[in-house]
């Protein structure tokens, strides 16, 4: 798909974040925002996904025969959520019920409610990069050469069991595991620098042994899109990959940009009728 | 009372460890993995022959429950195995998001249990493991009584589709089970019939629960023993079958007071009939560094303090 197509969609899926929180008055805008232009990039150029004959995406909970992706810091959920539907795992106007009574888009990812893409419940942080590994390593067993994603947050990687599996990928050779780390320099008490120090995380991840690559522009769609290329060509030689990946928090939006502030906050109608003005609506509101 | 003999004494975890060889032979779907305790889960038969089916995870118990529920995502059926207390204590919130919330198909086998490790002491003991698994919603929760009945659930376990606890422990304990039994997840064993009180025991305590009921014998008691060895679901039916004969009811189990098997029963009781139970179990306290011999003396989980609790049931009839 060319780059212009796919920035059409995060454009849409920009739209559907800031509606989905303001719809429930809470959920977290500013990660989802932040890590929208990587999701529309695997799903809708990069992963290889089981489809059907008219191009819609067949979904089994075992992943086998296709590329799988994990959220491991489950609350950016609105972005994953718009992605899914938009992709058409699941009727775009679900989306409205996000957060809601009885609605299979929980606040934060789960299995619980048969929501299609998704694979373990995400949120409690730290929990997913163990998951995917275990997913890359029965790809192993069966022969299965697909790729296994992962999304991490930075501070999520305060989470004492992300360092387990750190240690665990390289010892184990899991080669097929393409993992992220979404460097926005925020949490929800403030910038990471002073929260807790994550320090040099990729002369780490190096340290463990893991092949480590830097998107700098995180939200460049191009720049993602060869970054990607490039991350798949480091898989497959004996370590895992990580990419860290340097976003904005709230990009697009021009007053949540670069603020921890809009971690976890919803806009309130005037906020979300500004926000919508800068992004343009290319595949139609839910 | 039925007789119950024995020829052999061993532990419960080689009974694990058997099972795991031949689930290995059976089931080419599944993958044990371990937290550095090869040794202690007695595993060593099932990776010489599937060396490619066992995974090391090292001392990292929160990252082998989530790559567990990665496997199981992918269809494999993983045993993840350590010490009762690593097994769940450490990690409660990796088996409740990603195993338990998410309905993974993760066995999580738990040696070590209860006080007789022994000489480790309390940090390496747990009594409160039984409370936390079985308050998780969809947990499987079972906890054998011998060597044959621990490995014959170790293979039932794996037929099963969804998350089980699977507890077990290292001190020898008389093998009195069938070899060939087949295991029944959720269906008490009757052991010895009876028509004055009911025992009800789990894991190691069902032996000293039959010791009791042969003391009791000898003194025109005529006990009631059923082998409670899936703690969750629980077989109320059975539960409630035999109180209606006897009246009154003994809990009996290697675990706190609070939140184990016995609590479970007091639940079924209290819904449905008036009768009294009596616990046998550890009155909420850590334990320490012992032989096991001494532990159940000491915190009272003997056949001796099983006769006392029955002759206080039968009392307060």
């Amino acid at each position: 798909m060319e780059i212009e197509q796919l920035e059409r969609i995060a454009s849409q899926v920009r739209r559907d974040i800031v509606r989905m929180v303001h719809g429930c008055q809470s959920g977290h805008p500013g990660g989802s925002l932040g890590c929208t232009d990587l999701l529309v990039a695997l799903y809708f150029h990069q992963m290889e996904l089981k489809e059907s004959d008219d191009s819609q995406p067949i979904f089994d909970m075992s992943g086998a025969g296709e590329d799988v992706f994990f959220l491991s810091n489950g609350h950016i959920s609105p972005v994953w959520y718009s992605v899914l539907g938009r992709r058409g795992y699941f009727p775009v106007p679900e989306m409205a019920t996000f957060r809601k009574l009885n609605s299979r888009l929980q606040g934060h990812p789960t299995t619980h409610e048969d929501l299609p893409g998704v694979r373990i419940a995400s949120g409690s942080l730290g929990q997913g990069l163990s998951v995917a590994l275990g997913v890359a390593m029965a790809k192993k067993l069966d022969g299965d050469d697909h790729f296994v994603y992962c999304l991490m947050g930075d501070g999520e990687q305060q989470e004492g069991q992300v360092w387990e599996a750190a240690t665990f990928a390289p010892h184990h050779q899991v080669d097929n595991l393409i993992a992220f780390i979404d460097l926005n320099g925020q949490q929800i008490d403030g910038p990471t620098v002073k929260v807790m120090n994550n320090r040099d995380l990729g002369a780490k991840y190096e340290a463990f042994g893991w092949e480590v690559l830097h998107i700098t522009h995180g939200n460049d769609m191009a720049a993602i899109v060869k970054g990607l290329q490039e991350a798949k060509g480091k898989a497959g030689h004996g370590k895992p990959v990580m990419v860290l990946l340097e976003t904005g928090m709230g990009y697009g939006v021009d007053f949540m940009m670069g603020s921890h502030k809009w971690h976890g906050v919803a806009p309130n109608d005037e906020q979300l009728a500004a926000a919508l003005g800068q992004l343009e609506e290319t595949m139609g509101d839910y | 009372m039925k007789k119950y003999t024995f020829t052999e004494k061993k532990d419960t975890r080689s009974g694990f460890g058997a099972g795991m060889q031949q689930l290995g032979q059976q089931n080419e779907n599944v993958v044990a993995l371990c937290a550095d305790l090869v040794g202690s889960l007695k595993l060593d038969a099932f990776i010489k022959e599937n060396p490619d089916r066992f995974i090391q995870c090292g001392i990292s118990e929160a990252n082998m429950i989530g790559v567990s529920a990665g496997l199981a995502i992918g269809g494999k059926i993983p045993f993840a195995t350590t010490f009762a207390n690593f097994a769940t204590g450490r990690v409660y919130d990796q088996i409740r998001q990603s195993v338990a919330y998410s309905h993974k198909n993760v066995k999580i086998c738990a040696s070590h249990a209860g006080l007789t490790l022994g000489e480790d002491g309390a940090t390496h003991q747990i009594l409160e493991d039984l409370g936390m698994m079985k308050m998780l919603p969809g947990m499987t929760v079972i906890n054998p009584c011998d060597y044959n009945q621990t490995k014959a659930a170790t293979i039932a376990i794996a037929e099963y589709d969804g998350p089980v606890y699977l507890r077990f422990g290292r001190p020898v304990v008389p093998i009195f089970t069938a070899d060939d039994q087949k295991f029944e997840i959720g269906k008490a064993w009757m052991v010895s019939e009876g028509t004055d009180v009911s025992i009800f025991a789990t894991g190691h305590l069902v032996w000293e629960a039959i010791q009791a009921g042969e003391i009791l014998e000898a003194e025109g008691i005529s006990a009631e023993v059923v082998n409670i060895h899936t703690i969750k679901p629980l077989d109320e039916e059975a539960i409630l079958k035999s109180v209606a004969k006897t009246g009154c009811a003994v809990s009996a189990e290697e675990h706190n007071r609070l939140g184990g098997l016995g609590d479970s029963i007091a639940q079924v009781l209290v819904k449905n009939t008036l009768v009294p139970q009596e616990y046998v179990a550890v009155d909420d306290s850590f334990g320490e560094s012992g032989t096991p011999a001494q532990l159940m003396e000491k915190y009272g989980l003997t056949a001796k303090d099983i006769v006392a609790a029955a002759k206080r049931a039968i009392a307060r009839k």
